[in-house]
C-alpha cells in the first residue's frame, strides 16, 4: 500500500470533488470527519479541515473598482452566491504590483484567491513567479464560447492549462471634452493632442509607466511594438510632463477629472469614457493609430479553492452573466461573436471587434515589453518627477 | 566582596521591560530586515537576490533624483510645521483661555475629524477646491468670477491637506502646555504694568513653548515621512521621499532600493529629533505634559 501523507489525502479528496465525484457537502463533511480524527489524534486536519471549510465557500477578488466593480457586484457576483451559496468577497486592488507587494510580503496567497488581471504581460508575471494555478477547463464549459483569438496568447504562455479565463477587452485611447477640443482637430493631432501647449494645464495623463511609453512612442512615430530610440520616447513623455496638470492612478481618478472639468484632454480606458458618456458628459473617445489595445482576465491565483473559482468562472462565462457585465461595464465581452449574439449595446461600445478574430487591435507584444519593464518603469518614474 | 556597593534597584528595568520588548519587537527587528534587506540586489522586477553588496547605498549617494527629494521633503515639512505652528496656537490658546463651561466640546471638535479616515479628509479637499467645488461654486454663486478657478494640484493644494490633517496634533500639544500655566501669572504681569501683548509675549509665550516644541516636531516628522496627500492631492512635481519608497516597492518592485530609501528616511527624521534634542532639549517636550 502507498503511503500518503495527511496533505496528499487533502489534495485527492480536493481533485475528487473537482471532478464531481463528490459533491461540496460531502467534501467539507469528509474533511469534518478527517479533522476530528486527527484533532483527536493531534494531527494537523484539524486546521486544515478548518482552512477547507473556510476556504470552499469564501472566494476572495480583487478588481479595478468604479463601474467596473459596481457591474461585476451587480450582475455577477450577487446571482453566484444567490445561486451556490459561496461567498465573493470583492475589493479595488491599486494595480496589480500592489497585489503581488502584498502576496511577496506575506509569504503566501491567503487572502487573495481571483484578480481581474491586465494583460498577458502580467499573466506571464504571475505564473513565472509561481503563481499560476492550473484550471480545469472540464468545469468551465463557458469556456468554449470565448474568443480563440483572445485565448491564444494566454495558451502560448502555459500550453498545458491555463491560470485564468479571458474575460473582456478594450483600448486606451484618448478622451478629450468637446466644449474644448473639436473632433476634427482631436482626429488631426491623434496622439499629438496630449502636447498641445494651448492645452497646459488642462492635460491629464494615466501614471503607468508602460502606457507612457506607448504613448511617448506613438508621439515619436515609432512603433510601439518595435521601440529603437527610447530617448525619443522619454523626451515626448517630458513634453507631456510639463503639460499635465495630473497624472491619475485608477478608473475612478479618470472619470473623476474628466466629468469635473479639471482636465480637458488625456489617454483613458475605453470603458470609462463610455460610463461619462452614459452620464450625459461632454466626453469623446478616440483610438489613434496604434492606440493601445489590452485585454483583462480573470486570474485564479495558486492556493485558491480551485472548484469554487472555476465554478464562479463558469458562471461568470454563462453568456448572459457575460453580456450584462459587459454592458454595465462598457468592456466588450471576450465572448465570440460568432457564436453568442452580442446586443446593441455591446455592439456599439467602443473597441468592440465584430468579427471576433480582433485582428484591428494592437496589443503590447509581452515577449518585447516584459524583459524591459524594470528598465522603463524605473526610467518612468525619475521622469514623471522632473528628471 | 558582598555589600561593598550600592544596591541595584531592578524595579525600573522590570517596569520598562514590556515598552522596551515592545519596541524591540516591532521597531528594533523589522528596521534590522530592512536594513539587511538593502544590500540584497534586485534582479528584476519582484526578483532579489540575497547579496551582501553596497550598488543601492551607492545610487543613493550619486543619484541627485533622490538629494532633491530629501531637498523637497525637507523644505515642505518645515513649511508645513511653520503654518500648523501658527495656525495652532490661536485656537489653542483660545480653548485655554475661554471660560466657555463646555470647554470639552471644544476638544471634542477637535478630536471628531480623527473619527474620518485620513484618505476621505484628504479627499475632501477636491470637492472643496476642485473646479466644482464649494469654493468656486461660491465665487461663482457671488458672481466674483465667470469661470472656476484652477486650485488642485499643486504644492498649495498638499499644505493644505497636511495642515488638515495635522493640525490637531499641534493644537493639542500647545493647549496641554496652555492649559498648564498658572492662571494667575498673567494678571501678576498686567498688575505690574504689562499690557495684554507684552503679557502673552513675556510670560505666556514662553511657558508654552515645550507644547509648541512638542507640536512642532510631531508636525514635521508626520510632515516628512507622508506619501499619500501629495499623490492625491499634488500634480507631477509634487512629491516627497515617502513617494519614492512607495515608487521602489509597489511601482517598481525593486524593495532592496525601497528598504536603502526607507532606512534612510529613518535615520534623516531620527537625525532631525537628536539635533531637535541638542538645541531644544528633549526635556522640554516632556514638560508639555506636566
Amino acid at each position: 500500500m502507498k503511503k500518503m501523507d495527511s496533505t496528499k489525502r487533502y489534495e485527492i479528496l480536493r481533485e475528487r470533488m473537482g471532478n464531481g465525484d463528490v459533491d461540496r457537502r460531502t467534501f467539507v463533511g469528509l474533511l469534518g470527519a478527517a479533522g476530528i480524527t486527527a484533532g483527536v489524534s493531534g494531527g494537523v486536519m484539524v486546521g486544515m479541515a478548518q482552512e477547507a471549510r473556510a476556504a470552499g465557500s469564501t472566494l476572495n477578488f480583487e478588481g479595478w473598482g468604479g463601474v467596473v466593480s459596481e457591474a461585476l457586484r451587480k450582475n455577477a457576483f450577487d446571482p453566484y452566491e444567490a445561486a451556490t451559496g459561496n461567498t465573493v468577497v470583492d475589493s479595488t486592488f491599486g494595480g496589480e504590483t500592489e497585489v503581488l507587494t502584498k502576496i511577496k510580503a506575506a509569504g503566501n496567497t491567503d487572502g487573495h484567491n481571483i484578480l481581474h488581471s491586465s494583460g498577458v504581460s502580467w499573466y506571464q508575471r504571475w505564473v513565472d513567479a509561481g503563481y499560476g494555478s492550473e484550471l480545469n477547463e472540464a468545469n468551465i464549459p463557458n469556456l468554449a464560447n470565448v474568443m480563440d483569438a483572445i485565448i491564444k496568447p494566454f495558451r502560448a504562455i502555459t500550453p498545458n492549462s491555463l491560470s485564468a479565463v479571458p474575460y473582456d477587452y478594450g483600448t486606451t485611447g484618448i478622451a478629450y471634452n468637446t466644449n474644448y477640443v473639436s473632433k476634427e482637430e482631436a482626429e488631426a493631432l491623434g496622439a499629438n493632442l496630449l502636447l498641445k501647449k494651448e492645452l497646459k494645464g488642462k492635460i491629464g495623463g494615466w501614471a503607468d509607466a508602460a502606457n507612457r511609453a506607448w504613448y511617448g512612442a506613438l508621439q515619436s512615430d515609432q512603433d510601439p511594438n518595435n521601440i529603437q530610440d527610447w530617448d525619443a520616447v522619454w523626451e515626448k513623455a517630458r513634453e507631456h510632463r510639463d503639460l499635465v496638470l495630473k497624472y491619475w492612478n485608477s478608473g475612478a481618478e479618470l472619470m473623476d477629472l474628466l466629468a469635473k472639468e479639471e482636465i480637458y484632454v488625456t489617454e483613458a480606458w475605453s470603458g470609462r469614457v463610455a460610463a461619462l458618456q452614459e452620464q450625459g458628459h461632454p466626453i469623446a473617445y478616440m483610438d489613434p493609430k496604434n492606440g493601445l489595445a489590452w485585454m483583462e482576465s480573470m486570474f485564479v491565483l495558486k492556493g485558491s479553492p480551485m472548484a469554487e473559482a472555476e465554478e464562479l468562472l463558469n458562471f461568470m462565462l454563462d453568456p448572459a452573466t457575460s453580456i450584462a457585465v459587459a454592458e454595465g461595464q462598457k468592456y466588450p465581452s471576450s465572448l465570440d461573436p460568432n457564436k453568442v449574439a452580442m446586443t446593441d449595446v455591446i455592439k456599439a461600445l467602443p473597441a468592440y471587434d465584430p468579427t471576433g478574430t480582433l485582428q484591428g487591435l494592437v496589443f503590447r507584444d509581452a515577449v518585447t515589453w516584459n524583459p524591459l519593464e524594470k528598465e522603463y518603469t524605473k526610467a518612468w518614474n525619475r521622469v514623471a518627477k522632473g528628471g | 566582596m558582598r555589600g561593598s556597593g550600592p544596591a541595584i534597584d531592578t524595579r525600573p528595568w522590570l517596569l520598562l521591560t514590556p515598552a522596551l520588548l515592545s519596541i524591540a519587537a516591532l521597531v528594533v527587528v523589522p528596521m534590522s530586515f530592512i536594513l539587511v534587506y538593502s544590500f540584497y540586489e534586485n534582479i528584476d522586477l519582484a526578483v532579489d537576490r540575497v547579496a551582501f553588496q553596497f550598488s543601492n547605498w551607492r545610487e543613493l549617494l550619486d543619484d541627485n533624483y533622490y538629494h532633491v527629494a530629501i531637498w523637497k521633503t525637507l523644505r515642505l515639512s518645515v513649511i508645513v510645521t511653520v503654518l500648523a505652528a501658527v495656525l495652532g496656537y490661536i485656537p489653542a490658546y483660545f480653548i485655554a483661555m475661554t471660560k466657555f463651561r463646555q470647554r470639552w466640546l471644544l476638544l471634542l471638535l477637535l478630536i471628531l475629524p480623527f473619527w474620518v479616515s485620513f484618505i476621505i479628509r484628504t479627499l475632501s479637499w477636491i470637492h472643496i477646491l476642485g473646479n466644482q467645488g464649494a469654493l468656486n461654486g461660491l465665487f461663482q454663486w457671488l458672481g466674483l468670477i465667470d469661470a472656476p478657478l484652477s486650485m488642485m494640484y499643486s504644492e498649495t493644494t498638499v499644505i493644505i491637506g497636511f495642515l488638515h490633517v495635522f493640525l490637531p496634533y499641534m493644537i493639542l500639544n500647545v493647549y496641554v502646555s496652555l492649559d498648564g500655566i498658572d492662571d494667575n501669572l498673567e494678571p501678576a504681569a498686567r498688575t505690574l504694568g504689562a499690557t495684554p501683548w507684552q503679557a502673552f509675549r513675556e510670560v505666556t509665550l514662553p511657558l508654552s513653548l515645550p507644547g509648541l516644541a512638542a507640536g512642532c516636531l510631531l508636525v514635521f516628522v508626520l510632515t516628512g515621512g507622508s506619501y499619500v496627500t501629495p499623490l492625491i492631492l499634488g500634480g507631477p512635481n509634487d512629491y516627497l521621499f515617502g513617494n519614492l519608497i512607495h515608487d521602489a516597492v509597489v511601482s517598481e518592485l525593486n524593495w532592496p532600493m525601497g528598504a536603502t530609501l526607507s532606512f534612510t528616511l529613518l535615520v534623516l527624521l531620527g537625525l532631525v529629533v537628536v539635533i531637535y534634542s541638542r538645541f531644544m532639549g528633549l526635556n522640554q517636550l516632556s514638560k508639555a505634559f506636566r
